[in-house]
């Protein structure tokens, strides 16, 4: 455990030690803010809840996640520390979550700092908060499913753009698997059970009924299972590409 | 437990490639095995799988009684070890760097700090420890690789390449460091430079197309060379001829090579038949006055002449 921890220290470290975190935060906060006010129309609408907010989660993460996860194995296999890392006294598993929970604080971080959102509506008028924090939870495990996503595609590659690349169009697919877009492709091909399934693989879908505030355990097993079922083929990736 | 590194026929495949075959080992505390060989010989590949990094894809090794493979993290513990290239954190200063590995490696707060503190004296790296490793110099990553390497004061030291691309000062500073600490330890190092078997190693082992050709001494390395025991005089150029005749007709002498002196001398390389000494028959002949000699030295063996030898296959295949 305490490897875990140190491990995830230093990778959290990392971030901040170039300007990689706050370019992101910066621009993580900035496209929220547009998306709310302008695109989500939060005066418009007249409400006082984050449902404009949270809306254009799936959306940013698709496009933000996979510029976090990129370098996550990818740098340490191209600049030849990965050896350094195994060859200590850690886990595979051990190393795999450690980066993973940075990452994924690291995000948490990012999300943090939209409080002026939340304090915003709290001032205009009477929202009902439990939502809102249901909202952040359900926001916080769906960029845990993505990043877990983009940990194992740049355990597949030494080349953080095509880490980026291929991560940016999984996360795509998963957002977008209930509807035709990505249905139409395998309809020719699968049968309609196997259809059901991919369409119940879409994040849109489990992230919605959770950002309502309608707390469903199937949908936090959904992304916990995700998380680690694409940890898992984290470690086979990191060990299959040991080699080369 | 005698041998802290137990290597037995250690195979690995990639795809179809054979990078190492069979091969066997053992180090014992208090031993420098030098590990030569050409590029793409096996050295690093057979490193990486006596570190743990890759899993064999046959035979086994352990680690002062640790599987590497059934017992990884007992086995890592032990070991120190320097990748090639000295890889590390880039973005981290050696101060971070080396306690990110100490706490790794569970050292506990009070010999963490002073395990720092010693290994940072020893490799001299107090100029540099709050600059970000990006920023070094070869010859400090290198440094600040070998300090990762040994800071938990490790029974077993594997280090890959350790003075490439390290000028002779530093060079012999690493040398230096490496010996003082062999006698606690058992240590591997692999290295293309000749002369650091002589300069580090008590032992040395040649491979090539991942095969083990040669396990000894660096002296019976030495003695595998043809210019073992060969004597070496410089004379007068005037008077070379004669001398070089004179060399050719003593018994046990299979050939005289010569080469420039200065330039009034010229050096002759009287060579034997290999298992002869011709030495004492030259130094008589010298005592008797028939030739003025400004210097006589015999051979121990050309390393590279070996080196060649046994990694081209000119000397066949045979373990000693």
């Amino acid at each position: 455990m305490s490897r875990i921890t140190t491990i995830m220290k230093r990778e959290l470290g990392a971030y901040f030690a170039t300007p990689v975190a706050y370019v992101f935060i910066v621009i993580f906060l900035f496209l929220t803010g547009i998306f709310t006010f302008y695109v989500g129309n939060f005066y418009e609408r007249n409400q006082a809840d984050l449902e404009p907010f949270f809306r254009f989660h799936p959306w940013l993460y698709m496009l933000l996640i996979p510029a976090i996860s990129m370098r996550l194995w990818s740098e340490e296999r191209k600049t030849g520390s990965l050896e350094l890392l195994m060859t200590l006294p850690v886990t595979l598993w051990e190393a795999v979550i450690g980066k993973f929970l940075a990452a994924w604080c690291f995000t948490a971080v990012a999300l943090a700092m939209t409080f002026p959102v939340w304090i915003t509506v709290n001032y205009l008028g009477h929202p009902d908060n439990t939502v809102i924090i249901a909202g952040y939870v359900g926001s916080l495990l769906m960029a845990g499913g993505f990043l877990a996503v983009g940990s194992c595609i740049s355990a597949l590659t030494k080349n953080q753009v095509i880490a980026f690349v291929v991560s940016f169009v999984i996360c795509f697919a998963f957002n977008l698997a209930g509807f035709p877009i990505v249905l139409d492709i395998f309809r020719a091909v699968v049968p309609q059970t196997v259809l059901n399934a991919i369409a119940s693989f879409s994040f849109l879908t489990h992230f919605s009924s959770i950002q309502k505030g309608v707390i469903d355990l199937r949908d936090f097993v959904f992304f916990a299972s995700l998380i680690a079922f694409w940890l898992y083929a984290s470690t086979l990736a990191i060990e299959a590409k040991k080699s080369s | 437990m005698q041998n802290l590194i137990e290597v037995r026929d250690l195979r690995k495949h990639f795809g179809t490639l054979l990078a190492v075959d069979g091969v066997s080992l053992d180090v014992r505390r208090g031993e420098v095995l030098g590990f030569l060989g050409p590029n793409g010989a096996g050295k690093s590949t057979t490193m990486k799988m006596i570190t743990g990094f890759l899993a064999p894809s046959a035979g086994r090794v352990s680690i002062c009684g640790h599987d590497v493979e059934s017992d990884p993290i007992a086995a890592k513990s032990r070991i120190g070890y320097l990748p090639e290239g000295a890889p590390a954190y880039g973005e981290m200063t050696p101060a971070r760097f080396l306690d990110f590995v100490a706490e790794v490696r569970g050292l506990d707060a009070s010999r963490k700090e002073a395990r720092i503190r010693e290994v940072v004296a020893k490799i001299h790296l107090e100029s540099v420890l709050h600059q970000t490793i990006d920023t070094l110099s070869k010859g400090f990553k290198r440094r600040v690789g070998l300090a990762q390497a040994i800071l938990h004061d490790p029974e077993v030291l594997i280090l890959d390449e350790p003075t490439d691309g390290l000028d002779p000062n530093q060079k012999h500073d690493v040398r230096a460091i490496i010996k003082e600490m062999a006698p606690q330890k058992a240590i591997i190092i692999s290295t293309h430079i000749l002369e650091e078997v002589n300069a580090v190693c008590t032992r040395a082992a040649i491979i090539a197309k991942g095969k083990l050709l040669f396990v000894g001494t660096p002296v019976e390395l030495e003695a595998r060379s043809r210019y073992h025991n060969a004597v070496t005089l410089t004379v007068v150029t005037a008077a070379a001829g004669e001398v070089r005749a004179a060399l050719a007709g003593i018994p046990g002498v299979s050939e005289v090579e010569s080469t420039a002196g200065t330039a009034t001398t010229t050096r002759l390389t009287a060579v034997p038949t290999p298992g002869t000494r011709i030495a004492e028959t030259i130094q008589e002949r010298i005592r008797g006055g028939a030739w003025q000699v400004d210097e006589l030295f015999i051979e121990a063996g050309h390393l590279d002449e070996v080196f060649r030898s046994i990694t081209t296959g000119a000397m066949g295949a045979t373990r000693t």
